[in-house]
C-alpha cells in the first residue's frame, strides 16, 4: 500500500465491482412509540454514490446513524461488505453482535457530521493521525504523512498547525472530511455536511466532495438539500418517505420525471 | 480592653507563619487526594456495572452529608481503636481530601456530561477504543470546563482547614489559640490568622476568576 494518502483507485476500496456493499434487511427502527424505519429493505453496491432525499422526519439521517452504529436496530439485520454490522453469527444462530465484532466490521465506514464535531483539544494535525495511529496502528510519521496529502486534497495545507475553534464552519468541514477519509473506509457518510454552514461557504465544501465523489471509488451515502450537488455527484437517488423508499433511480429520472406523487410535492417544495 | 500591639504582632508572626505553612500543606496534599479521588468516584458512577455503581453512590452520599469535623474525629479518635492510626497531619489530607472528593466528584460528573454528544459520536465514527476516547477526547475537554470549579474546593477547602486544630493539627488557629492560652491575649494572633486567610484567598480567587476567562472562551 502507497503511503499516498489520497484515496486512490486501488487502496480505497480492493472490491470495487459493483458488488453489494450495503444490505438493509427489514430494519425497524423506533423511537419511543415513533417508527421512523418500517421494516426497510435495500443495497448499495460498491463504489456508488447513493443521495436520500425527502421531509424532515422521513428518516434519511436515521439510516446513517444505524451504520454508523450510533443506533441500533430494533429489528431487522445491517450488512455491509457481507458481514453481519450489529450481529455475529454464533452456532448457526444470529446474535447481538460484541464490541470487537462491530468495531472491526465499522472500520469500514466513515462519516461526516453535519456539526463537524471535530476535536477541539487537538489542533488541526492530530484530529486527522488520532484515529489511524491509535486504530489503524499506523507510526505517527506514516499517519502524518497521509494526513499532509489530505490536508492538501481538502485545500488546508497551511491551517495544519491550527485549532478547529481558529477555522471557519467551511473549513472545518474539510478538516473533518479529511479526517473521514484518512482511516481509508470503504464507505462515506455524510449527514447534511453543509447544513451548518454559512452560505458562502457551502461550495468550498462541495466542490471537495465532488473531487472525491469523481476521483476515487469510495462509496458514499448522502443526506443532503442541496439538490444540485446530489443530481451532481449521484448514481442513485432514494427518495423517503415514512420511513419507506417510495422511488428509486437515477438523478435524471427522479429529478425530472418522478413517478410518485409524494416526490413531485418533495421536489417543488425544495428546488 | 487591651490596645493593639504591633510588637507583639512580630513576636508571635513566626509561629503564625509556621502554621500557615501547615495549612497550605494540609491544602495541597488534601486537593490532589480530593481532585485524584473524585476523578474515581465520577468515572465509577457512569459505570455500566450496577454493583460498582450502587456501593459508591453511597459511601458518596454518606461522606457528602455528614460534617467534616465529624469525619475528622471519626479518623482520628476511632479508627486507633481498631488498630489504625496516622499522624494528625495525615489524618487531615485524608479527612480533607475525602470529604472534598464528593464534591469534586459531582464536578467532573457536570464536566463529562458538558461535552456534547457529537464528540462522543465522533470517536465512535472513527472506532477509537473506549480507552482513549476518555483519555484523549472526553476528558481533557472535561478539565477544561472543571479547572474553576475545581479551584473554587481548594478555596473552600483552605478555609476549612482550621477544623484541623481540633485533631491537633499544628495549622495556623492551633498555633493562634496556644499563643493565646499562653499570653492570655488573643486579639492580635486571631486577627493576624484571619488576615493572612484573605491575604492568601482573595488573590487566589482572582487568580481563578482570570484563569475562568482563559479556559472558557
Amino acid at each position: 500500500m502507497s503511503a499516498d494518502s489520497t484515496p486512490s483507485k486501488e487502496t480505497a476500496n480492493p472490491a470495487v465491482d459493483g458488488s453489494e456493499l450495503i444490505r438493509f434487511d427489514h430494519v425497524t427502527k423506533r423511537f419511543g412509540t415513533n417508527t421512523v424505519l418500517d421494516s426497510l429493505d435495500f443495497t448499495v453496491s460498491s463504489g456508488k454514490h447513493v443521495t436520500l432525499i425527502g421531509p424532515s422526519g422521513s428518516g434519511k439521517t436515521t439510516i446513517l446513524r444505524l451504520l454508523m452504529t450510533l443506533l441500533k436496530p430494533d429489528e431487522g439485520t445491517i450488512k455491509v461488505g457481507g458481514q453481519y454490522l450489529t450481529h455475529e453469527e454464533k452456532g448457526g444462530k444470529l446474535v447481538p453482535a460484541g464490541e470487537k465484532h462491530t468495531r472491526e466490521v465499522r472500520k469500514n465506514i466513515g462519516m461526516v457530521f453535519q456539526q463537524f464535531n471535530l476535536f477541539p483539544n487537538m489542533k488541526v494535525l492530530r484530529n486527522i493521525t488520532e484515529a489511524p495511529v491509535h486504530v489503524l496502528g499506523l507510526s505517527k510519521d506514516e499517519a502524518e504523512e497521509r494526513a499532509r496529502g489530505l490536508l492538501d486534497l481538502v485545500g488546508l495545507t497551511e491551517h495544519i498547525d491550527k485549532y478547529p475553534t481558529q477555522l471557519s464552519g467551511g473549513q472545518q468541514q474539510r478538516v473533518a472530511i479529511a479526517r473521514a477519509l484518512a482511516m481509508r473506509p470503504q464507505v462515506l457518510l455524510l449527514d447534511e455536511v453543509t447544513s451548518a454552514l454559512d452560505p458562502e461557504l457551502v461550495a468550498g465544501v462541495l466542490d471537495v466532495l465532488r473531487d472525491i465523489a469523481h476521483t476515487t471509488d469510495i462509496t458514499m451515502l448522502c443526506v443532503t438539500h442541496e439538490m444540485n450537488f446530489a443530481r451532481d455527484i449521484s448514481d442513485d437517488v432514494l427518495m423517503f418517505d415514512a420511513g419507506r423508499v417510495i422511488e428509486s433511480g437515477s438523478p435524471e429520472k427522479i429529478f425530472t420525471e418522478p413517478e410518485h406523487e409524494r416526490t413531485r410535492e418533495f421536489l417543488s417544495a425544495v428546488l | 480592653m487591651n490596645t493593639w500591639s504591633w510588637d507583639y504582632v512580630g513576636e508571635i508572626m513566626p509561629q503564625l507563619l509556621e502554621g500557615l505553612w501547615i495549612t497550605v500543606q494540609a491544602t495541597i496534599l488534601g486537593s490532589l487526594v480530593a481532585f485524584a479521588l473524585g476523578l474515581v468516584w465520577a468515572l465509577a458512577l457512569r459505570s455500566p456495572v450496577r454493583w460498582l455503581t450502587w456501593p459508591v453512590s453511597a459511601v458518596v452520599e454518606f461522606i457528602r452529608n455528614t460534617p467534616l469535623l465529624v469525619q475528622l474525629f471519626f479518623l482520628f479518635f476511632v479508627l486507633p481503636s481498631w488498630g489504625v492510626t496516622f499522624g494528625p497531619l495525615t489524618t487531615g489530607v485524608i479527612g480533607l481530601g475525602l470529604h472534598y472528593s464528593t464534591y469534586t466528584a459531582e464536578v467532573y460528573r457536570a464536566g463529562i456530561d458538558a461535552v456534547p454528544a457529537g464528540q462522543w459520536e465522533a470517536a465512535t465514527a472513527l472506532s477509537l477504543p473506549r480507552r482513549r476516547t476518555w483519555t484523549a477526547v472526553i476528558l481533557p475537554q472535561a478539565f477544561r470546563r472543571v479547572v474553576p470549579a475545581l479551584g473554587n474546593y481548594v478555596i473552600a477547602m483552605f478555609k476549612d482547614t482550621p477544623m484541623l486544630s481540633a485533631i491537633t493539627v499544628g495549622d495556623m488557629l492551633f498555633q493562634a489559640n496556644s499563643i493565646g492560652a499562653t499570653t492570655f491575649d488573643y486579639m492580635e494572633p486571631i486577627t493576624m490568622v484571619g488576615i493572612l486567610f484573605i491575604v492568601i484567598s482573595y488573590p487566589t480567587s482572582l487568580l481563578l476568576r482570570a484563569l475562568e476567562r482563559r479556559l472558557v472562551r
